[in-house]
């Protein structure tokens, strides 16, 4: 037997009505569940593997972010658990300032090496050095990273590129869609974006446009640092308590380094710091913490006082709409 | 007890207040940062304010900040020791439709905003036809401004009153009215002096308290398969050469290893031989869990199929009635082709009959030729193929789906099963019986 039923229109937009209350509260009424509800981390996991897993079904070419920074590596996690115990169905793409920590090199290439990814890396030295792109004012790299990055979607023809921007990082991102389209010149308009309804991801679009894909979109910093404390998630070493030398610039401790080189009325300390954030060395501060486990890492954070942007990047301070307008030219 | 994430999404009028109130509440539940309050305060200043305008916490884009409006959907996290939640803060004037269907679809509570001053208006009552339509589980009405009625009982009494006999004419399951200053932060964190006359809970209180949502896990069992995950060659361990799982979120109900269920639309049985979650193996699971079943038998399942308990599976159908809120530029017109996603299931689909639309000011169908953008109407739509969708009253998984375009891709309208029809197919898509699934 089927059990259908013909309505009218009147009858079934009036699914508003008082039959329809009756329906839900009946339906609320045998609640004993408290045992299987799940708990907020299971939940953000069970969401962005969900979200994995659709892209990686309706895209023909994916790919995903990998920087070797917490969010990234927590992306990977969640893109292994996904496919388990098949291999990440996509390689991984690496936008390289040339301003790198070594150490976080390092680890992408053990990640890369354990986990059997085929890397793409862009390169912005190589932009630098064939005179495509040109070194700015100010020595940051991380706006020069938009053009390699969609050179490197239009030659590898990535149709859709996961990435692990989350919403509670800046206020443009909060307005990010969890699937995001992008136009031909990579462009994010965010005054016509698609609604995104339910649980229905749809990342269907023209020939020359792409998706930005944000599985962990509703993660905060404690829920990662949280995360990557219950599973285990290895971790390059720089996010850990460990004795630096530094100098203090705009507020903030800058590594000696070869791109972050201190001026004369900078004087060098060593410090017990640790990072809050991975990226180009040259504008990404270290946080003073001795902090060096995961579980004392998240407590760090959820009783810090400033967001992980505020605290160590420099780029972000520029203006109110610095992610904005990045985001807009094409920025993760 | 772990925390748990609740999800809520915020609706207003123009000028309700309603960026003030989220900034209100991230304020008060210490989610603000020094820095962003610093660059508040720095904004607020040069905008020559005296105080923090915390809707700045908000508007995110530049235009929004232009403009002194909100534009877009934007998302906002906050805690308090038991709970997350998941804001998400929707315009009110601009698409309200379109903007408060997105907020409300994944939604278990709405804050609705109304001015005191004003009681309930039409776009109060829109808003509230959207949540009950949407089947949002709890609905609470913030009476904000009520400082500027003197903290008036009476005025809070005579708002109460209208929006009570609004909810009940309009079906709104579960709405419970606050009254509150958004600017001052009564009765949002911690209950206001100023209403000695209100017994009632915080709104913070009140969103600590309520129940998660509809509880996917009490429906029947239900997962759309959005992979089969074979290894192969190329499995990682020698052990998963032969591994062969069917991946996908738990959309509703339970399953336990042992439990027989059947893939649709073939309608084959078999039986659950295990669960996976990456490499933990699990008894059971439950909704939303994101798992891989194991199956006895290998029978043909591929992604876009449902796999469903087998005593209590939906019919596949290719013939549906449902209540569409149109989200397209260009309008719905009879006999168009679009594109529907169901599950992890996209199929071709053509318009047969627009059969009414919701006249947004009364409240009740009216005949209609087409739906324009942020209209809400009834269609009959033929499916290329059997989907086994269920009635949205019964499951909000089951039975919401999207329309697309096929040109551009865009997502073009919010669609909620509200009844299916015999499709007088050929028995194979259509059969009667459960004998008949067994093929």
């Amino acid at each position: 037997m089927t059990t259908t039923t013909n309505v009218t229109a009147a009858q079934a937009i009036s699914t508003t009505g008082d039959e329809g209350a009756t329906g839900l509260a009946a339906h609320r009424s045998g609640d004993d569940s408290d045992d299987r509800r799940l708990s907020q981390l299971d939940a953000l996991e069970a969401e962005a593997i969900l979200v994995i897993r659709e892209m990686a079904g309706e895209l023909e070419r994916p790919a995903l972010l990998f920087s070797g920074g917490k969010d990234s590596v927590v992306m990977l996690h969640l893109a292994t658990k996904a496919f388990w115990p098949a291999p990440i169905p996509f390689p991984v793409l690496h936008v390289d300032t040339g301003h790198n920590f070594p150490e976080v090199l390092a680890y992408r290439d053990e990640t890369v090496e354990r986990l059997g990814l085929r890397l793409v890396v862009a390169s912005v030295q190589d932009y630098i050095d064939d005179g495509r792109l040109r070194e700015r004012a100010d020595g940051t790299r991380n706006p020069l990273q938009t053009l390699p990055l969609l050179d490197a979607i239009n030659d590898n023809r990535f149709d859709g590129v996961f990435g692990g921007g989350r919403r509670d990082e800046e206020k443009a991102r909060a307005k990010e869609r969890i699937v995001s389209l992008r136009d031909e010149f990579g462009q994010w308009d965010p005054k016509n974006q698609r609604p995104e309804l339910w649980n229905l991801f749809n990342p269907r679009h023209r020939p020359g446009e792409h998706v930005r894909v944000f599985p962990i979109s509703n993660w905060t910093e404690v829920d990662i640092w949280r995360y990557i404390d219950r599973e285990d998630i290895p971790l390059a070493p720089l996010y850990y308590a460990h004795e630096r030398e530094v100098f203090r610039r705009d507020g903030m401790w800058l590594a000696v380094g070869p791109v972050s080189q201190p001026r004369d009325d900078e004087p060098v300390e060593t410090r017990l710091v640790r990072y809050r954030t991975v990226g180009d060395m040259s504008c990404t501060g270290a946080v003073e913490s001795p902090a060096r486990t995961n579980a004392e890492i998240a407590l760090e954070v959820a009783a810090s006082t400033l967001t992980e942007r505020g605290a160590t990047r420099a780029d972000d301070r520029i203006s109110e709409a610095a992610m904005e307008d990045r985001k807009k030219e094409g920025y993760f | 007890m772990a925390a748990t994430l609740l999800r809520l999404a915020t609706a207003g009028s123009v000028d309700d207040g309603k960026s003030t109130l989220v900034g209100r509440l991230l304020h008060d539940t210490k989610s603000v940062l020094s820095d962003q309050l610093a660059a508040v305060e720095r904004v607020s200043r040069d905008r020559g304010l005296t105080a923090a305008d915390l809707a700045l916490l908000t508007d995110g884009l530049r235009a929004e900040r232009e403009q002194g409006i909100t534009i877009d959907v934007a998302y906002r996290y906050f805690a308090t020791a038991n709970r997350s939640f998941v804001l998400a803060d929707c315009p009110g004037h601009v698409q309200y439709t379109r903007n408060t269907v997105t907020g409300s679809s994944t939604a278990d509570v709405v804050v609705l905003l109304v001015d005191a001053r004003k009681g309930v208006l039409e776009q109060t009552r829109r808003h509230l036809a959207v949540t009950a339509l949407l089947r949002v589980p709890h609905v609470v009405v913030a009476v904000n401004k009520i400082d500027l009625v003197d903290f008036s009982q009476e005025v809070y009494e005579r708002v109460e009153a209208e929006v009570r006999a609004v909810a009940r004419e309009l079906g709104v399951v579960d709405a419970t009215t606050i009254p509150v200053s958004a600017l001052d932060g009564d009765n949002i964190a911690e209950r206001s002096e100023r209403t000695p006359w209100y017994a009632g809970p915080s709104l913070l209180e009140l969103l600590e308290a309520l129940p998660p949502s509809d509880d996917p896990a009490h429906e029947s069992f239900r997962l759309p398969v959005q992979l089969v995950i074979r290894p192969q060659g190329a499995a990682r361990d020698e052990a998963h050469r032969d591994y062969r799982g069917y991946a996908g979120q738990v959309a509703s109900g339970v399953v336990r290893v042992g439990d027989e269920v059947v893939a649709l639309p073939s309608g084959r049985r078999t039986t659950v031989v295990g669960i996976d979650l990456g490499e933990r193996s699990l008894d059971e699971a439950f909704a939303p869990q994101s798992v891989t079943l194991r199956l006895a038998d290998e029978i043909d399942i591929s992604r876009g199929d449902v796999i469903a308990a087998a005593a209590d599976a939906p019919v596949p159908t290719q013939d549906i009635e449902a209540v569409v809120c149109w989200l397209g530029d260009a309008p719905l017109r009879p006999a168009q082709r679009l594109l529907l996603k169901h599950g992890s299931r996209t199929v071709q689909t053509a318009v047969r009959s627009l059969n009414g639309a919701l006249d947004l000011d009364n409240l009740h169908a009216v005949p209609a030729d087409s739906l324009s953008l942020n209209d809400i109407g009834l269609v009959t739509l033929r499916l290329a193929a059997p989907l086994p969708v269920e009635n949205y009253s019964v499951s909000r998984r089951g039975g919401s789906f999207l329309l697309i375009d096929a040109h551009d891709g865009r997502t073009v309208a919010a669609g909620m099963v509200g009844a299916t029809l015999p499709s007088g197919a050929p028995a194979p898509t259509e059969p009667e019986g459960d004998e008949e699934w067994e093929i």
